[in-house]
């Protein structure tokens, strides 16, 4: 796992941008062989220096039009529970850890996360959970996230709607 | 005494009349809502020619799944007409990007009939209207913007007269699948209003597919557990 992406979306979750930043966090990733941290941290109120660690390369931004990029480049995405990050990453194979942000309450994007947790698609932790999370973690447990069939859909509509 | 008696018969004869006036309507207006949303199955725009579609795309997430099913339908669903909230120029570049690449797979594989549809027919427009609910807005405040889209939405409908109205959940669609409905009620065409609930809903249904459930001719859920509790829905697994 050289290089780590982590994503918040376009919420902001200091916690996790926080977290992710302690020495122990640090010195758990890098016992994953994590060299290049990247954090894309949204709105959120904490933009770590590139050269606020030693030991780890980072790189922080706030936004970009696509993230699809850092995904493709990354061996592992660590992300918000937001329905668009967990979808984009799952559809590039990647492994995805999901910190769940347990400060917000009745949020219904939780709803697809916890799902696709239940699938065993993703990895489910919180915020104070995390660096334990990143020490024990096992991702060949997990079973790949196929596409959805848009097809199946365009067949359906094709037959209701008298298409030949 | 009597005169009073008599005034008092007549106010509750007329209250009576008026009532029953009012049910009349009102229970003529549901029988034809019923018999507009029933005549659903039987209509099968697909065997005159192509589909005149409306698609409704919201901002973000809603967007981008929607046009993951646009890409899965063939040329006979031509013209496309997208709707967007007027203060969304995210949904606008992904369109314009999607219906670009759209035009250049063209032709392999396709009947001299969608190639002559593909160079003669305008391909799709983009249409604004005001946004009818602002994420986390109050119900009150959204009943009020709700009913000023309608005023946006029902000339829009009856002048583009779509043969479908597809939507996924942003609150936009409300007021376009309701004009749609209306153009049904007063016989001038049967709008088919097919809604796919957005990935996202795992167990719950979104607010605008809880008003368009039973007013929609298809609606599809992606998970089966939303499938068990909306028996009239259509699962086919996932399908953005």
């Amino acid at each position: 796992m050289k290089t780590v992406f982590v994503t918040v979306g376009t919420t902001s979750f200091d916690e996790l941008i926080e977290r992710i930043t302690t020495p122990e966090a640090v010195q758990a990733l890098k016992g994953r062989g994590c060299q290049q941290l990247v954090l894309q941290v949204g709105r959120g109120s904490i933009l770590p220096e590139s050269d606020s660690c030693y030991e780890l390369g980072i790189n922080a931004f706030r936004f970009k039009d696509s993230i699809a990029e850092d995904i493709k480049c990354a061996d592992l995405v660590i992300s918000h529970a937001g329905a668009g990050s967990c979808l984009e990453t799952l559809g590039a194979g990647k492994p995805l850890l999901v910190v769940v942000n347990d400060k917000l309450m009745d949020n219904h994007q939780l709803e697809l996360a916890n799902r696709l947790y239940k699938d065993s698609h993703l990895l489910y932790c919180t915020p104070s959970t995390l660096v334990e999370t990143l020490k024990t973690m096992d991702f060949s447990v997990l079973s790949p996230f196929l596409p959805g069939q848009p097809k199946h859909f365009a067949d359906f509509l094709d037959r209701a709607l008298g298409i030949q | 005494m009597s005169d009073w008696r008599k005034r008092v018969a007549v106010v509750a004869m007329a209250l009576f009349v008026i009532f029953a006036g009012l049910s009349f309507i009102v229970i003529c207006f549901i029988v034809r809502l019923c018999i507009v949303i029933r005549s659903g199955s039987k209509c099968k725009p697909g065997e005159k020619g192509p589909i005149c579609v409306l698609v409704v795309a919201g901002s973000g997430g809603h967007t981008t799944e929607i046009l993951r099913l646009m890409e899965s339908l063939s040329l006979s669903y031509s013209p496309r007409h997208y709707v967007i909230a007027d203060t969304d120029k995210m949904s606008e570049d992904k369109i314009r990007t999607f219906e670009r690449s759209k035009k250049n797979t063209g032709s392999e594989g396709q009947s001299v009939h969608a190639v002559y549809l593909t160079i003669c027919l305008p391909q799709f427009t983009l249409q604004r209207i005001p946004r009818s609910r602002e994420v986390r807005q109050s119900w009150s405040s959204s009943v009020v913007s709700t009913l000023n889209a309608l005023l946006y939405a029902v000339p829009l409908v009856f002048r583009l007269s779509p043969d479908m109205v597809l939507c996924n959940g942003p609150g936009t669609c409300v007021p376009l699948c309701a004009a749609g409905l209306l153009l049904g009620l007063v016989g001038l065409k049967k709008v088919l209003i097919v809604y796919v609930e957005s990935i996202c809903r795992v167990e719950s249904l979104s607010l605008s597919g809880k008003i368009l459930y039973r007013l929609s001719d298809y609606f599809f859920v992606q998970w089966s557990s939303l499938k068990d509790k909306y028996p009239k829905s259509i699962y086919l697994g996932r399908i953005v």
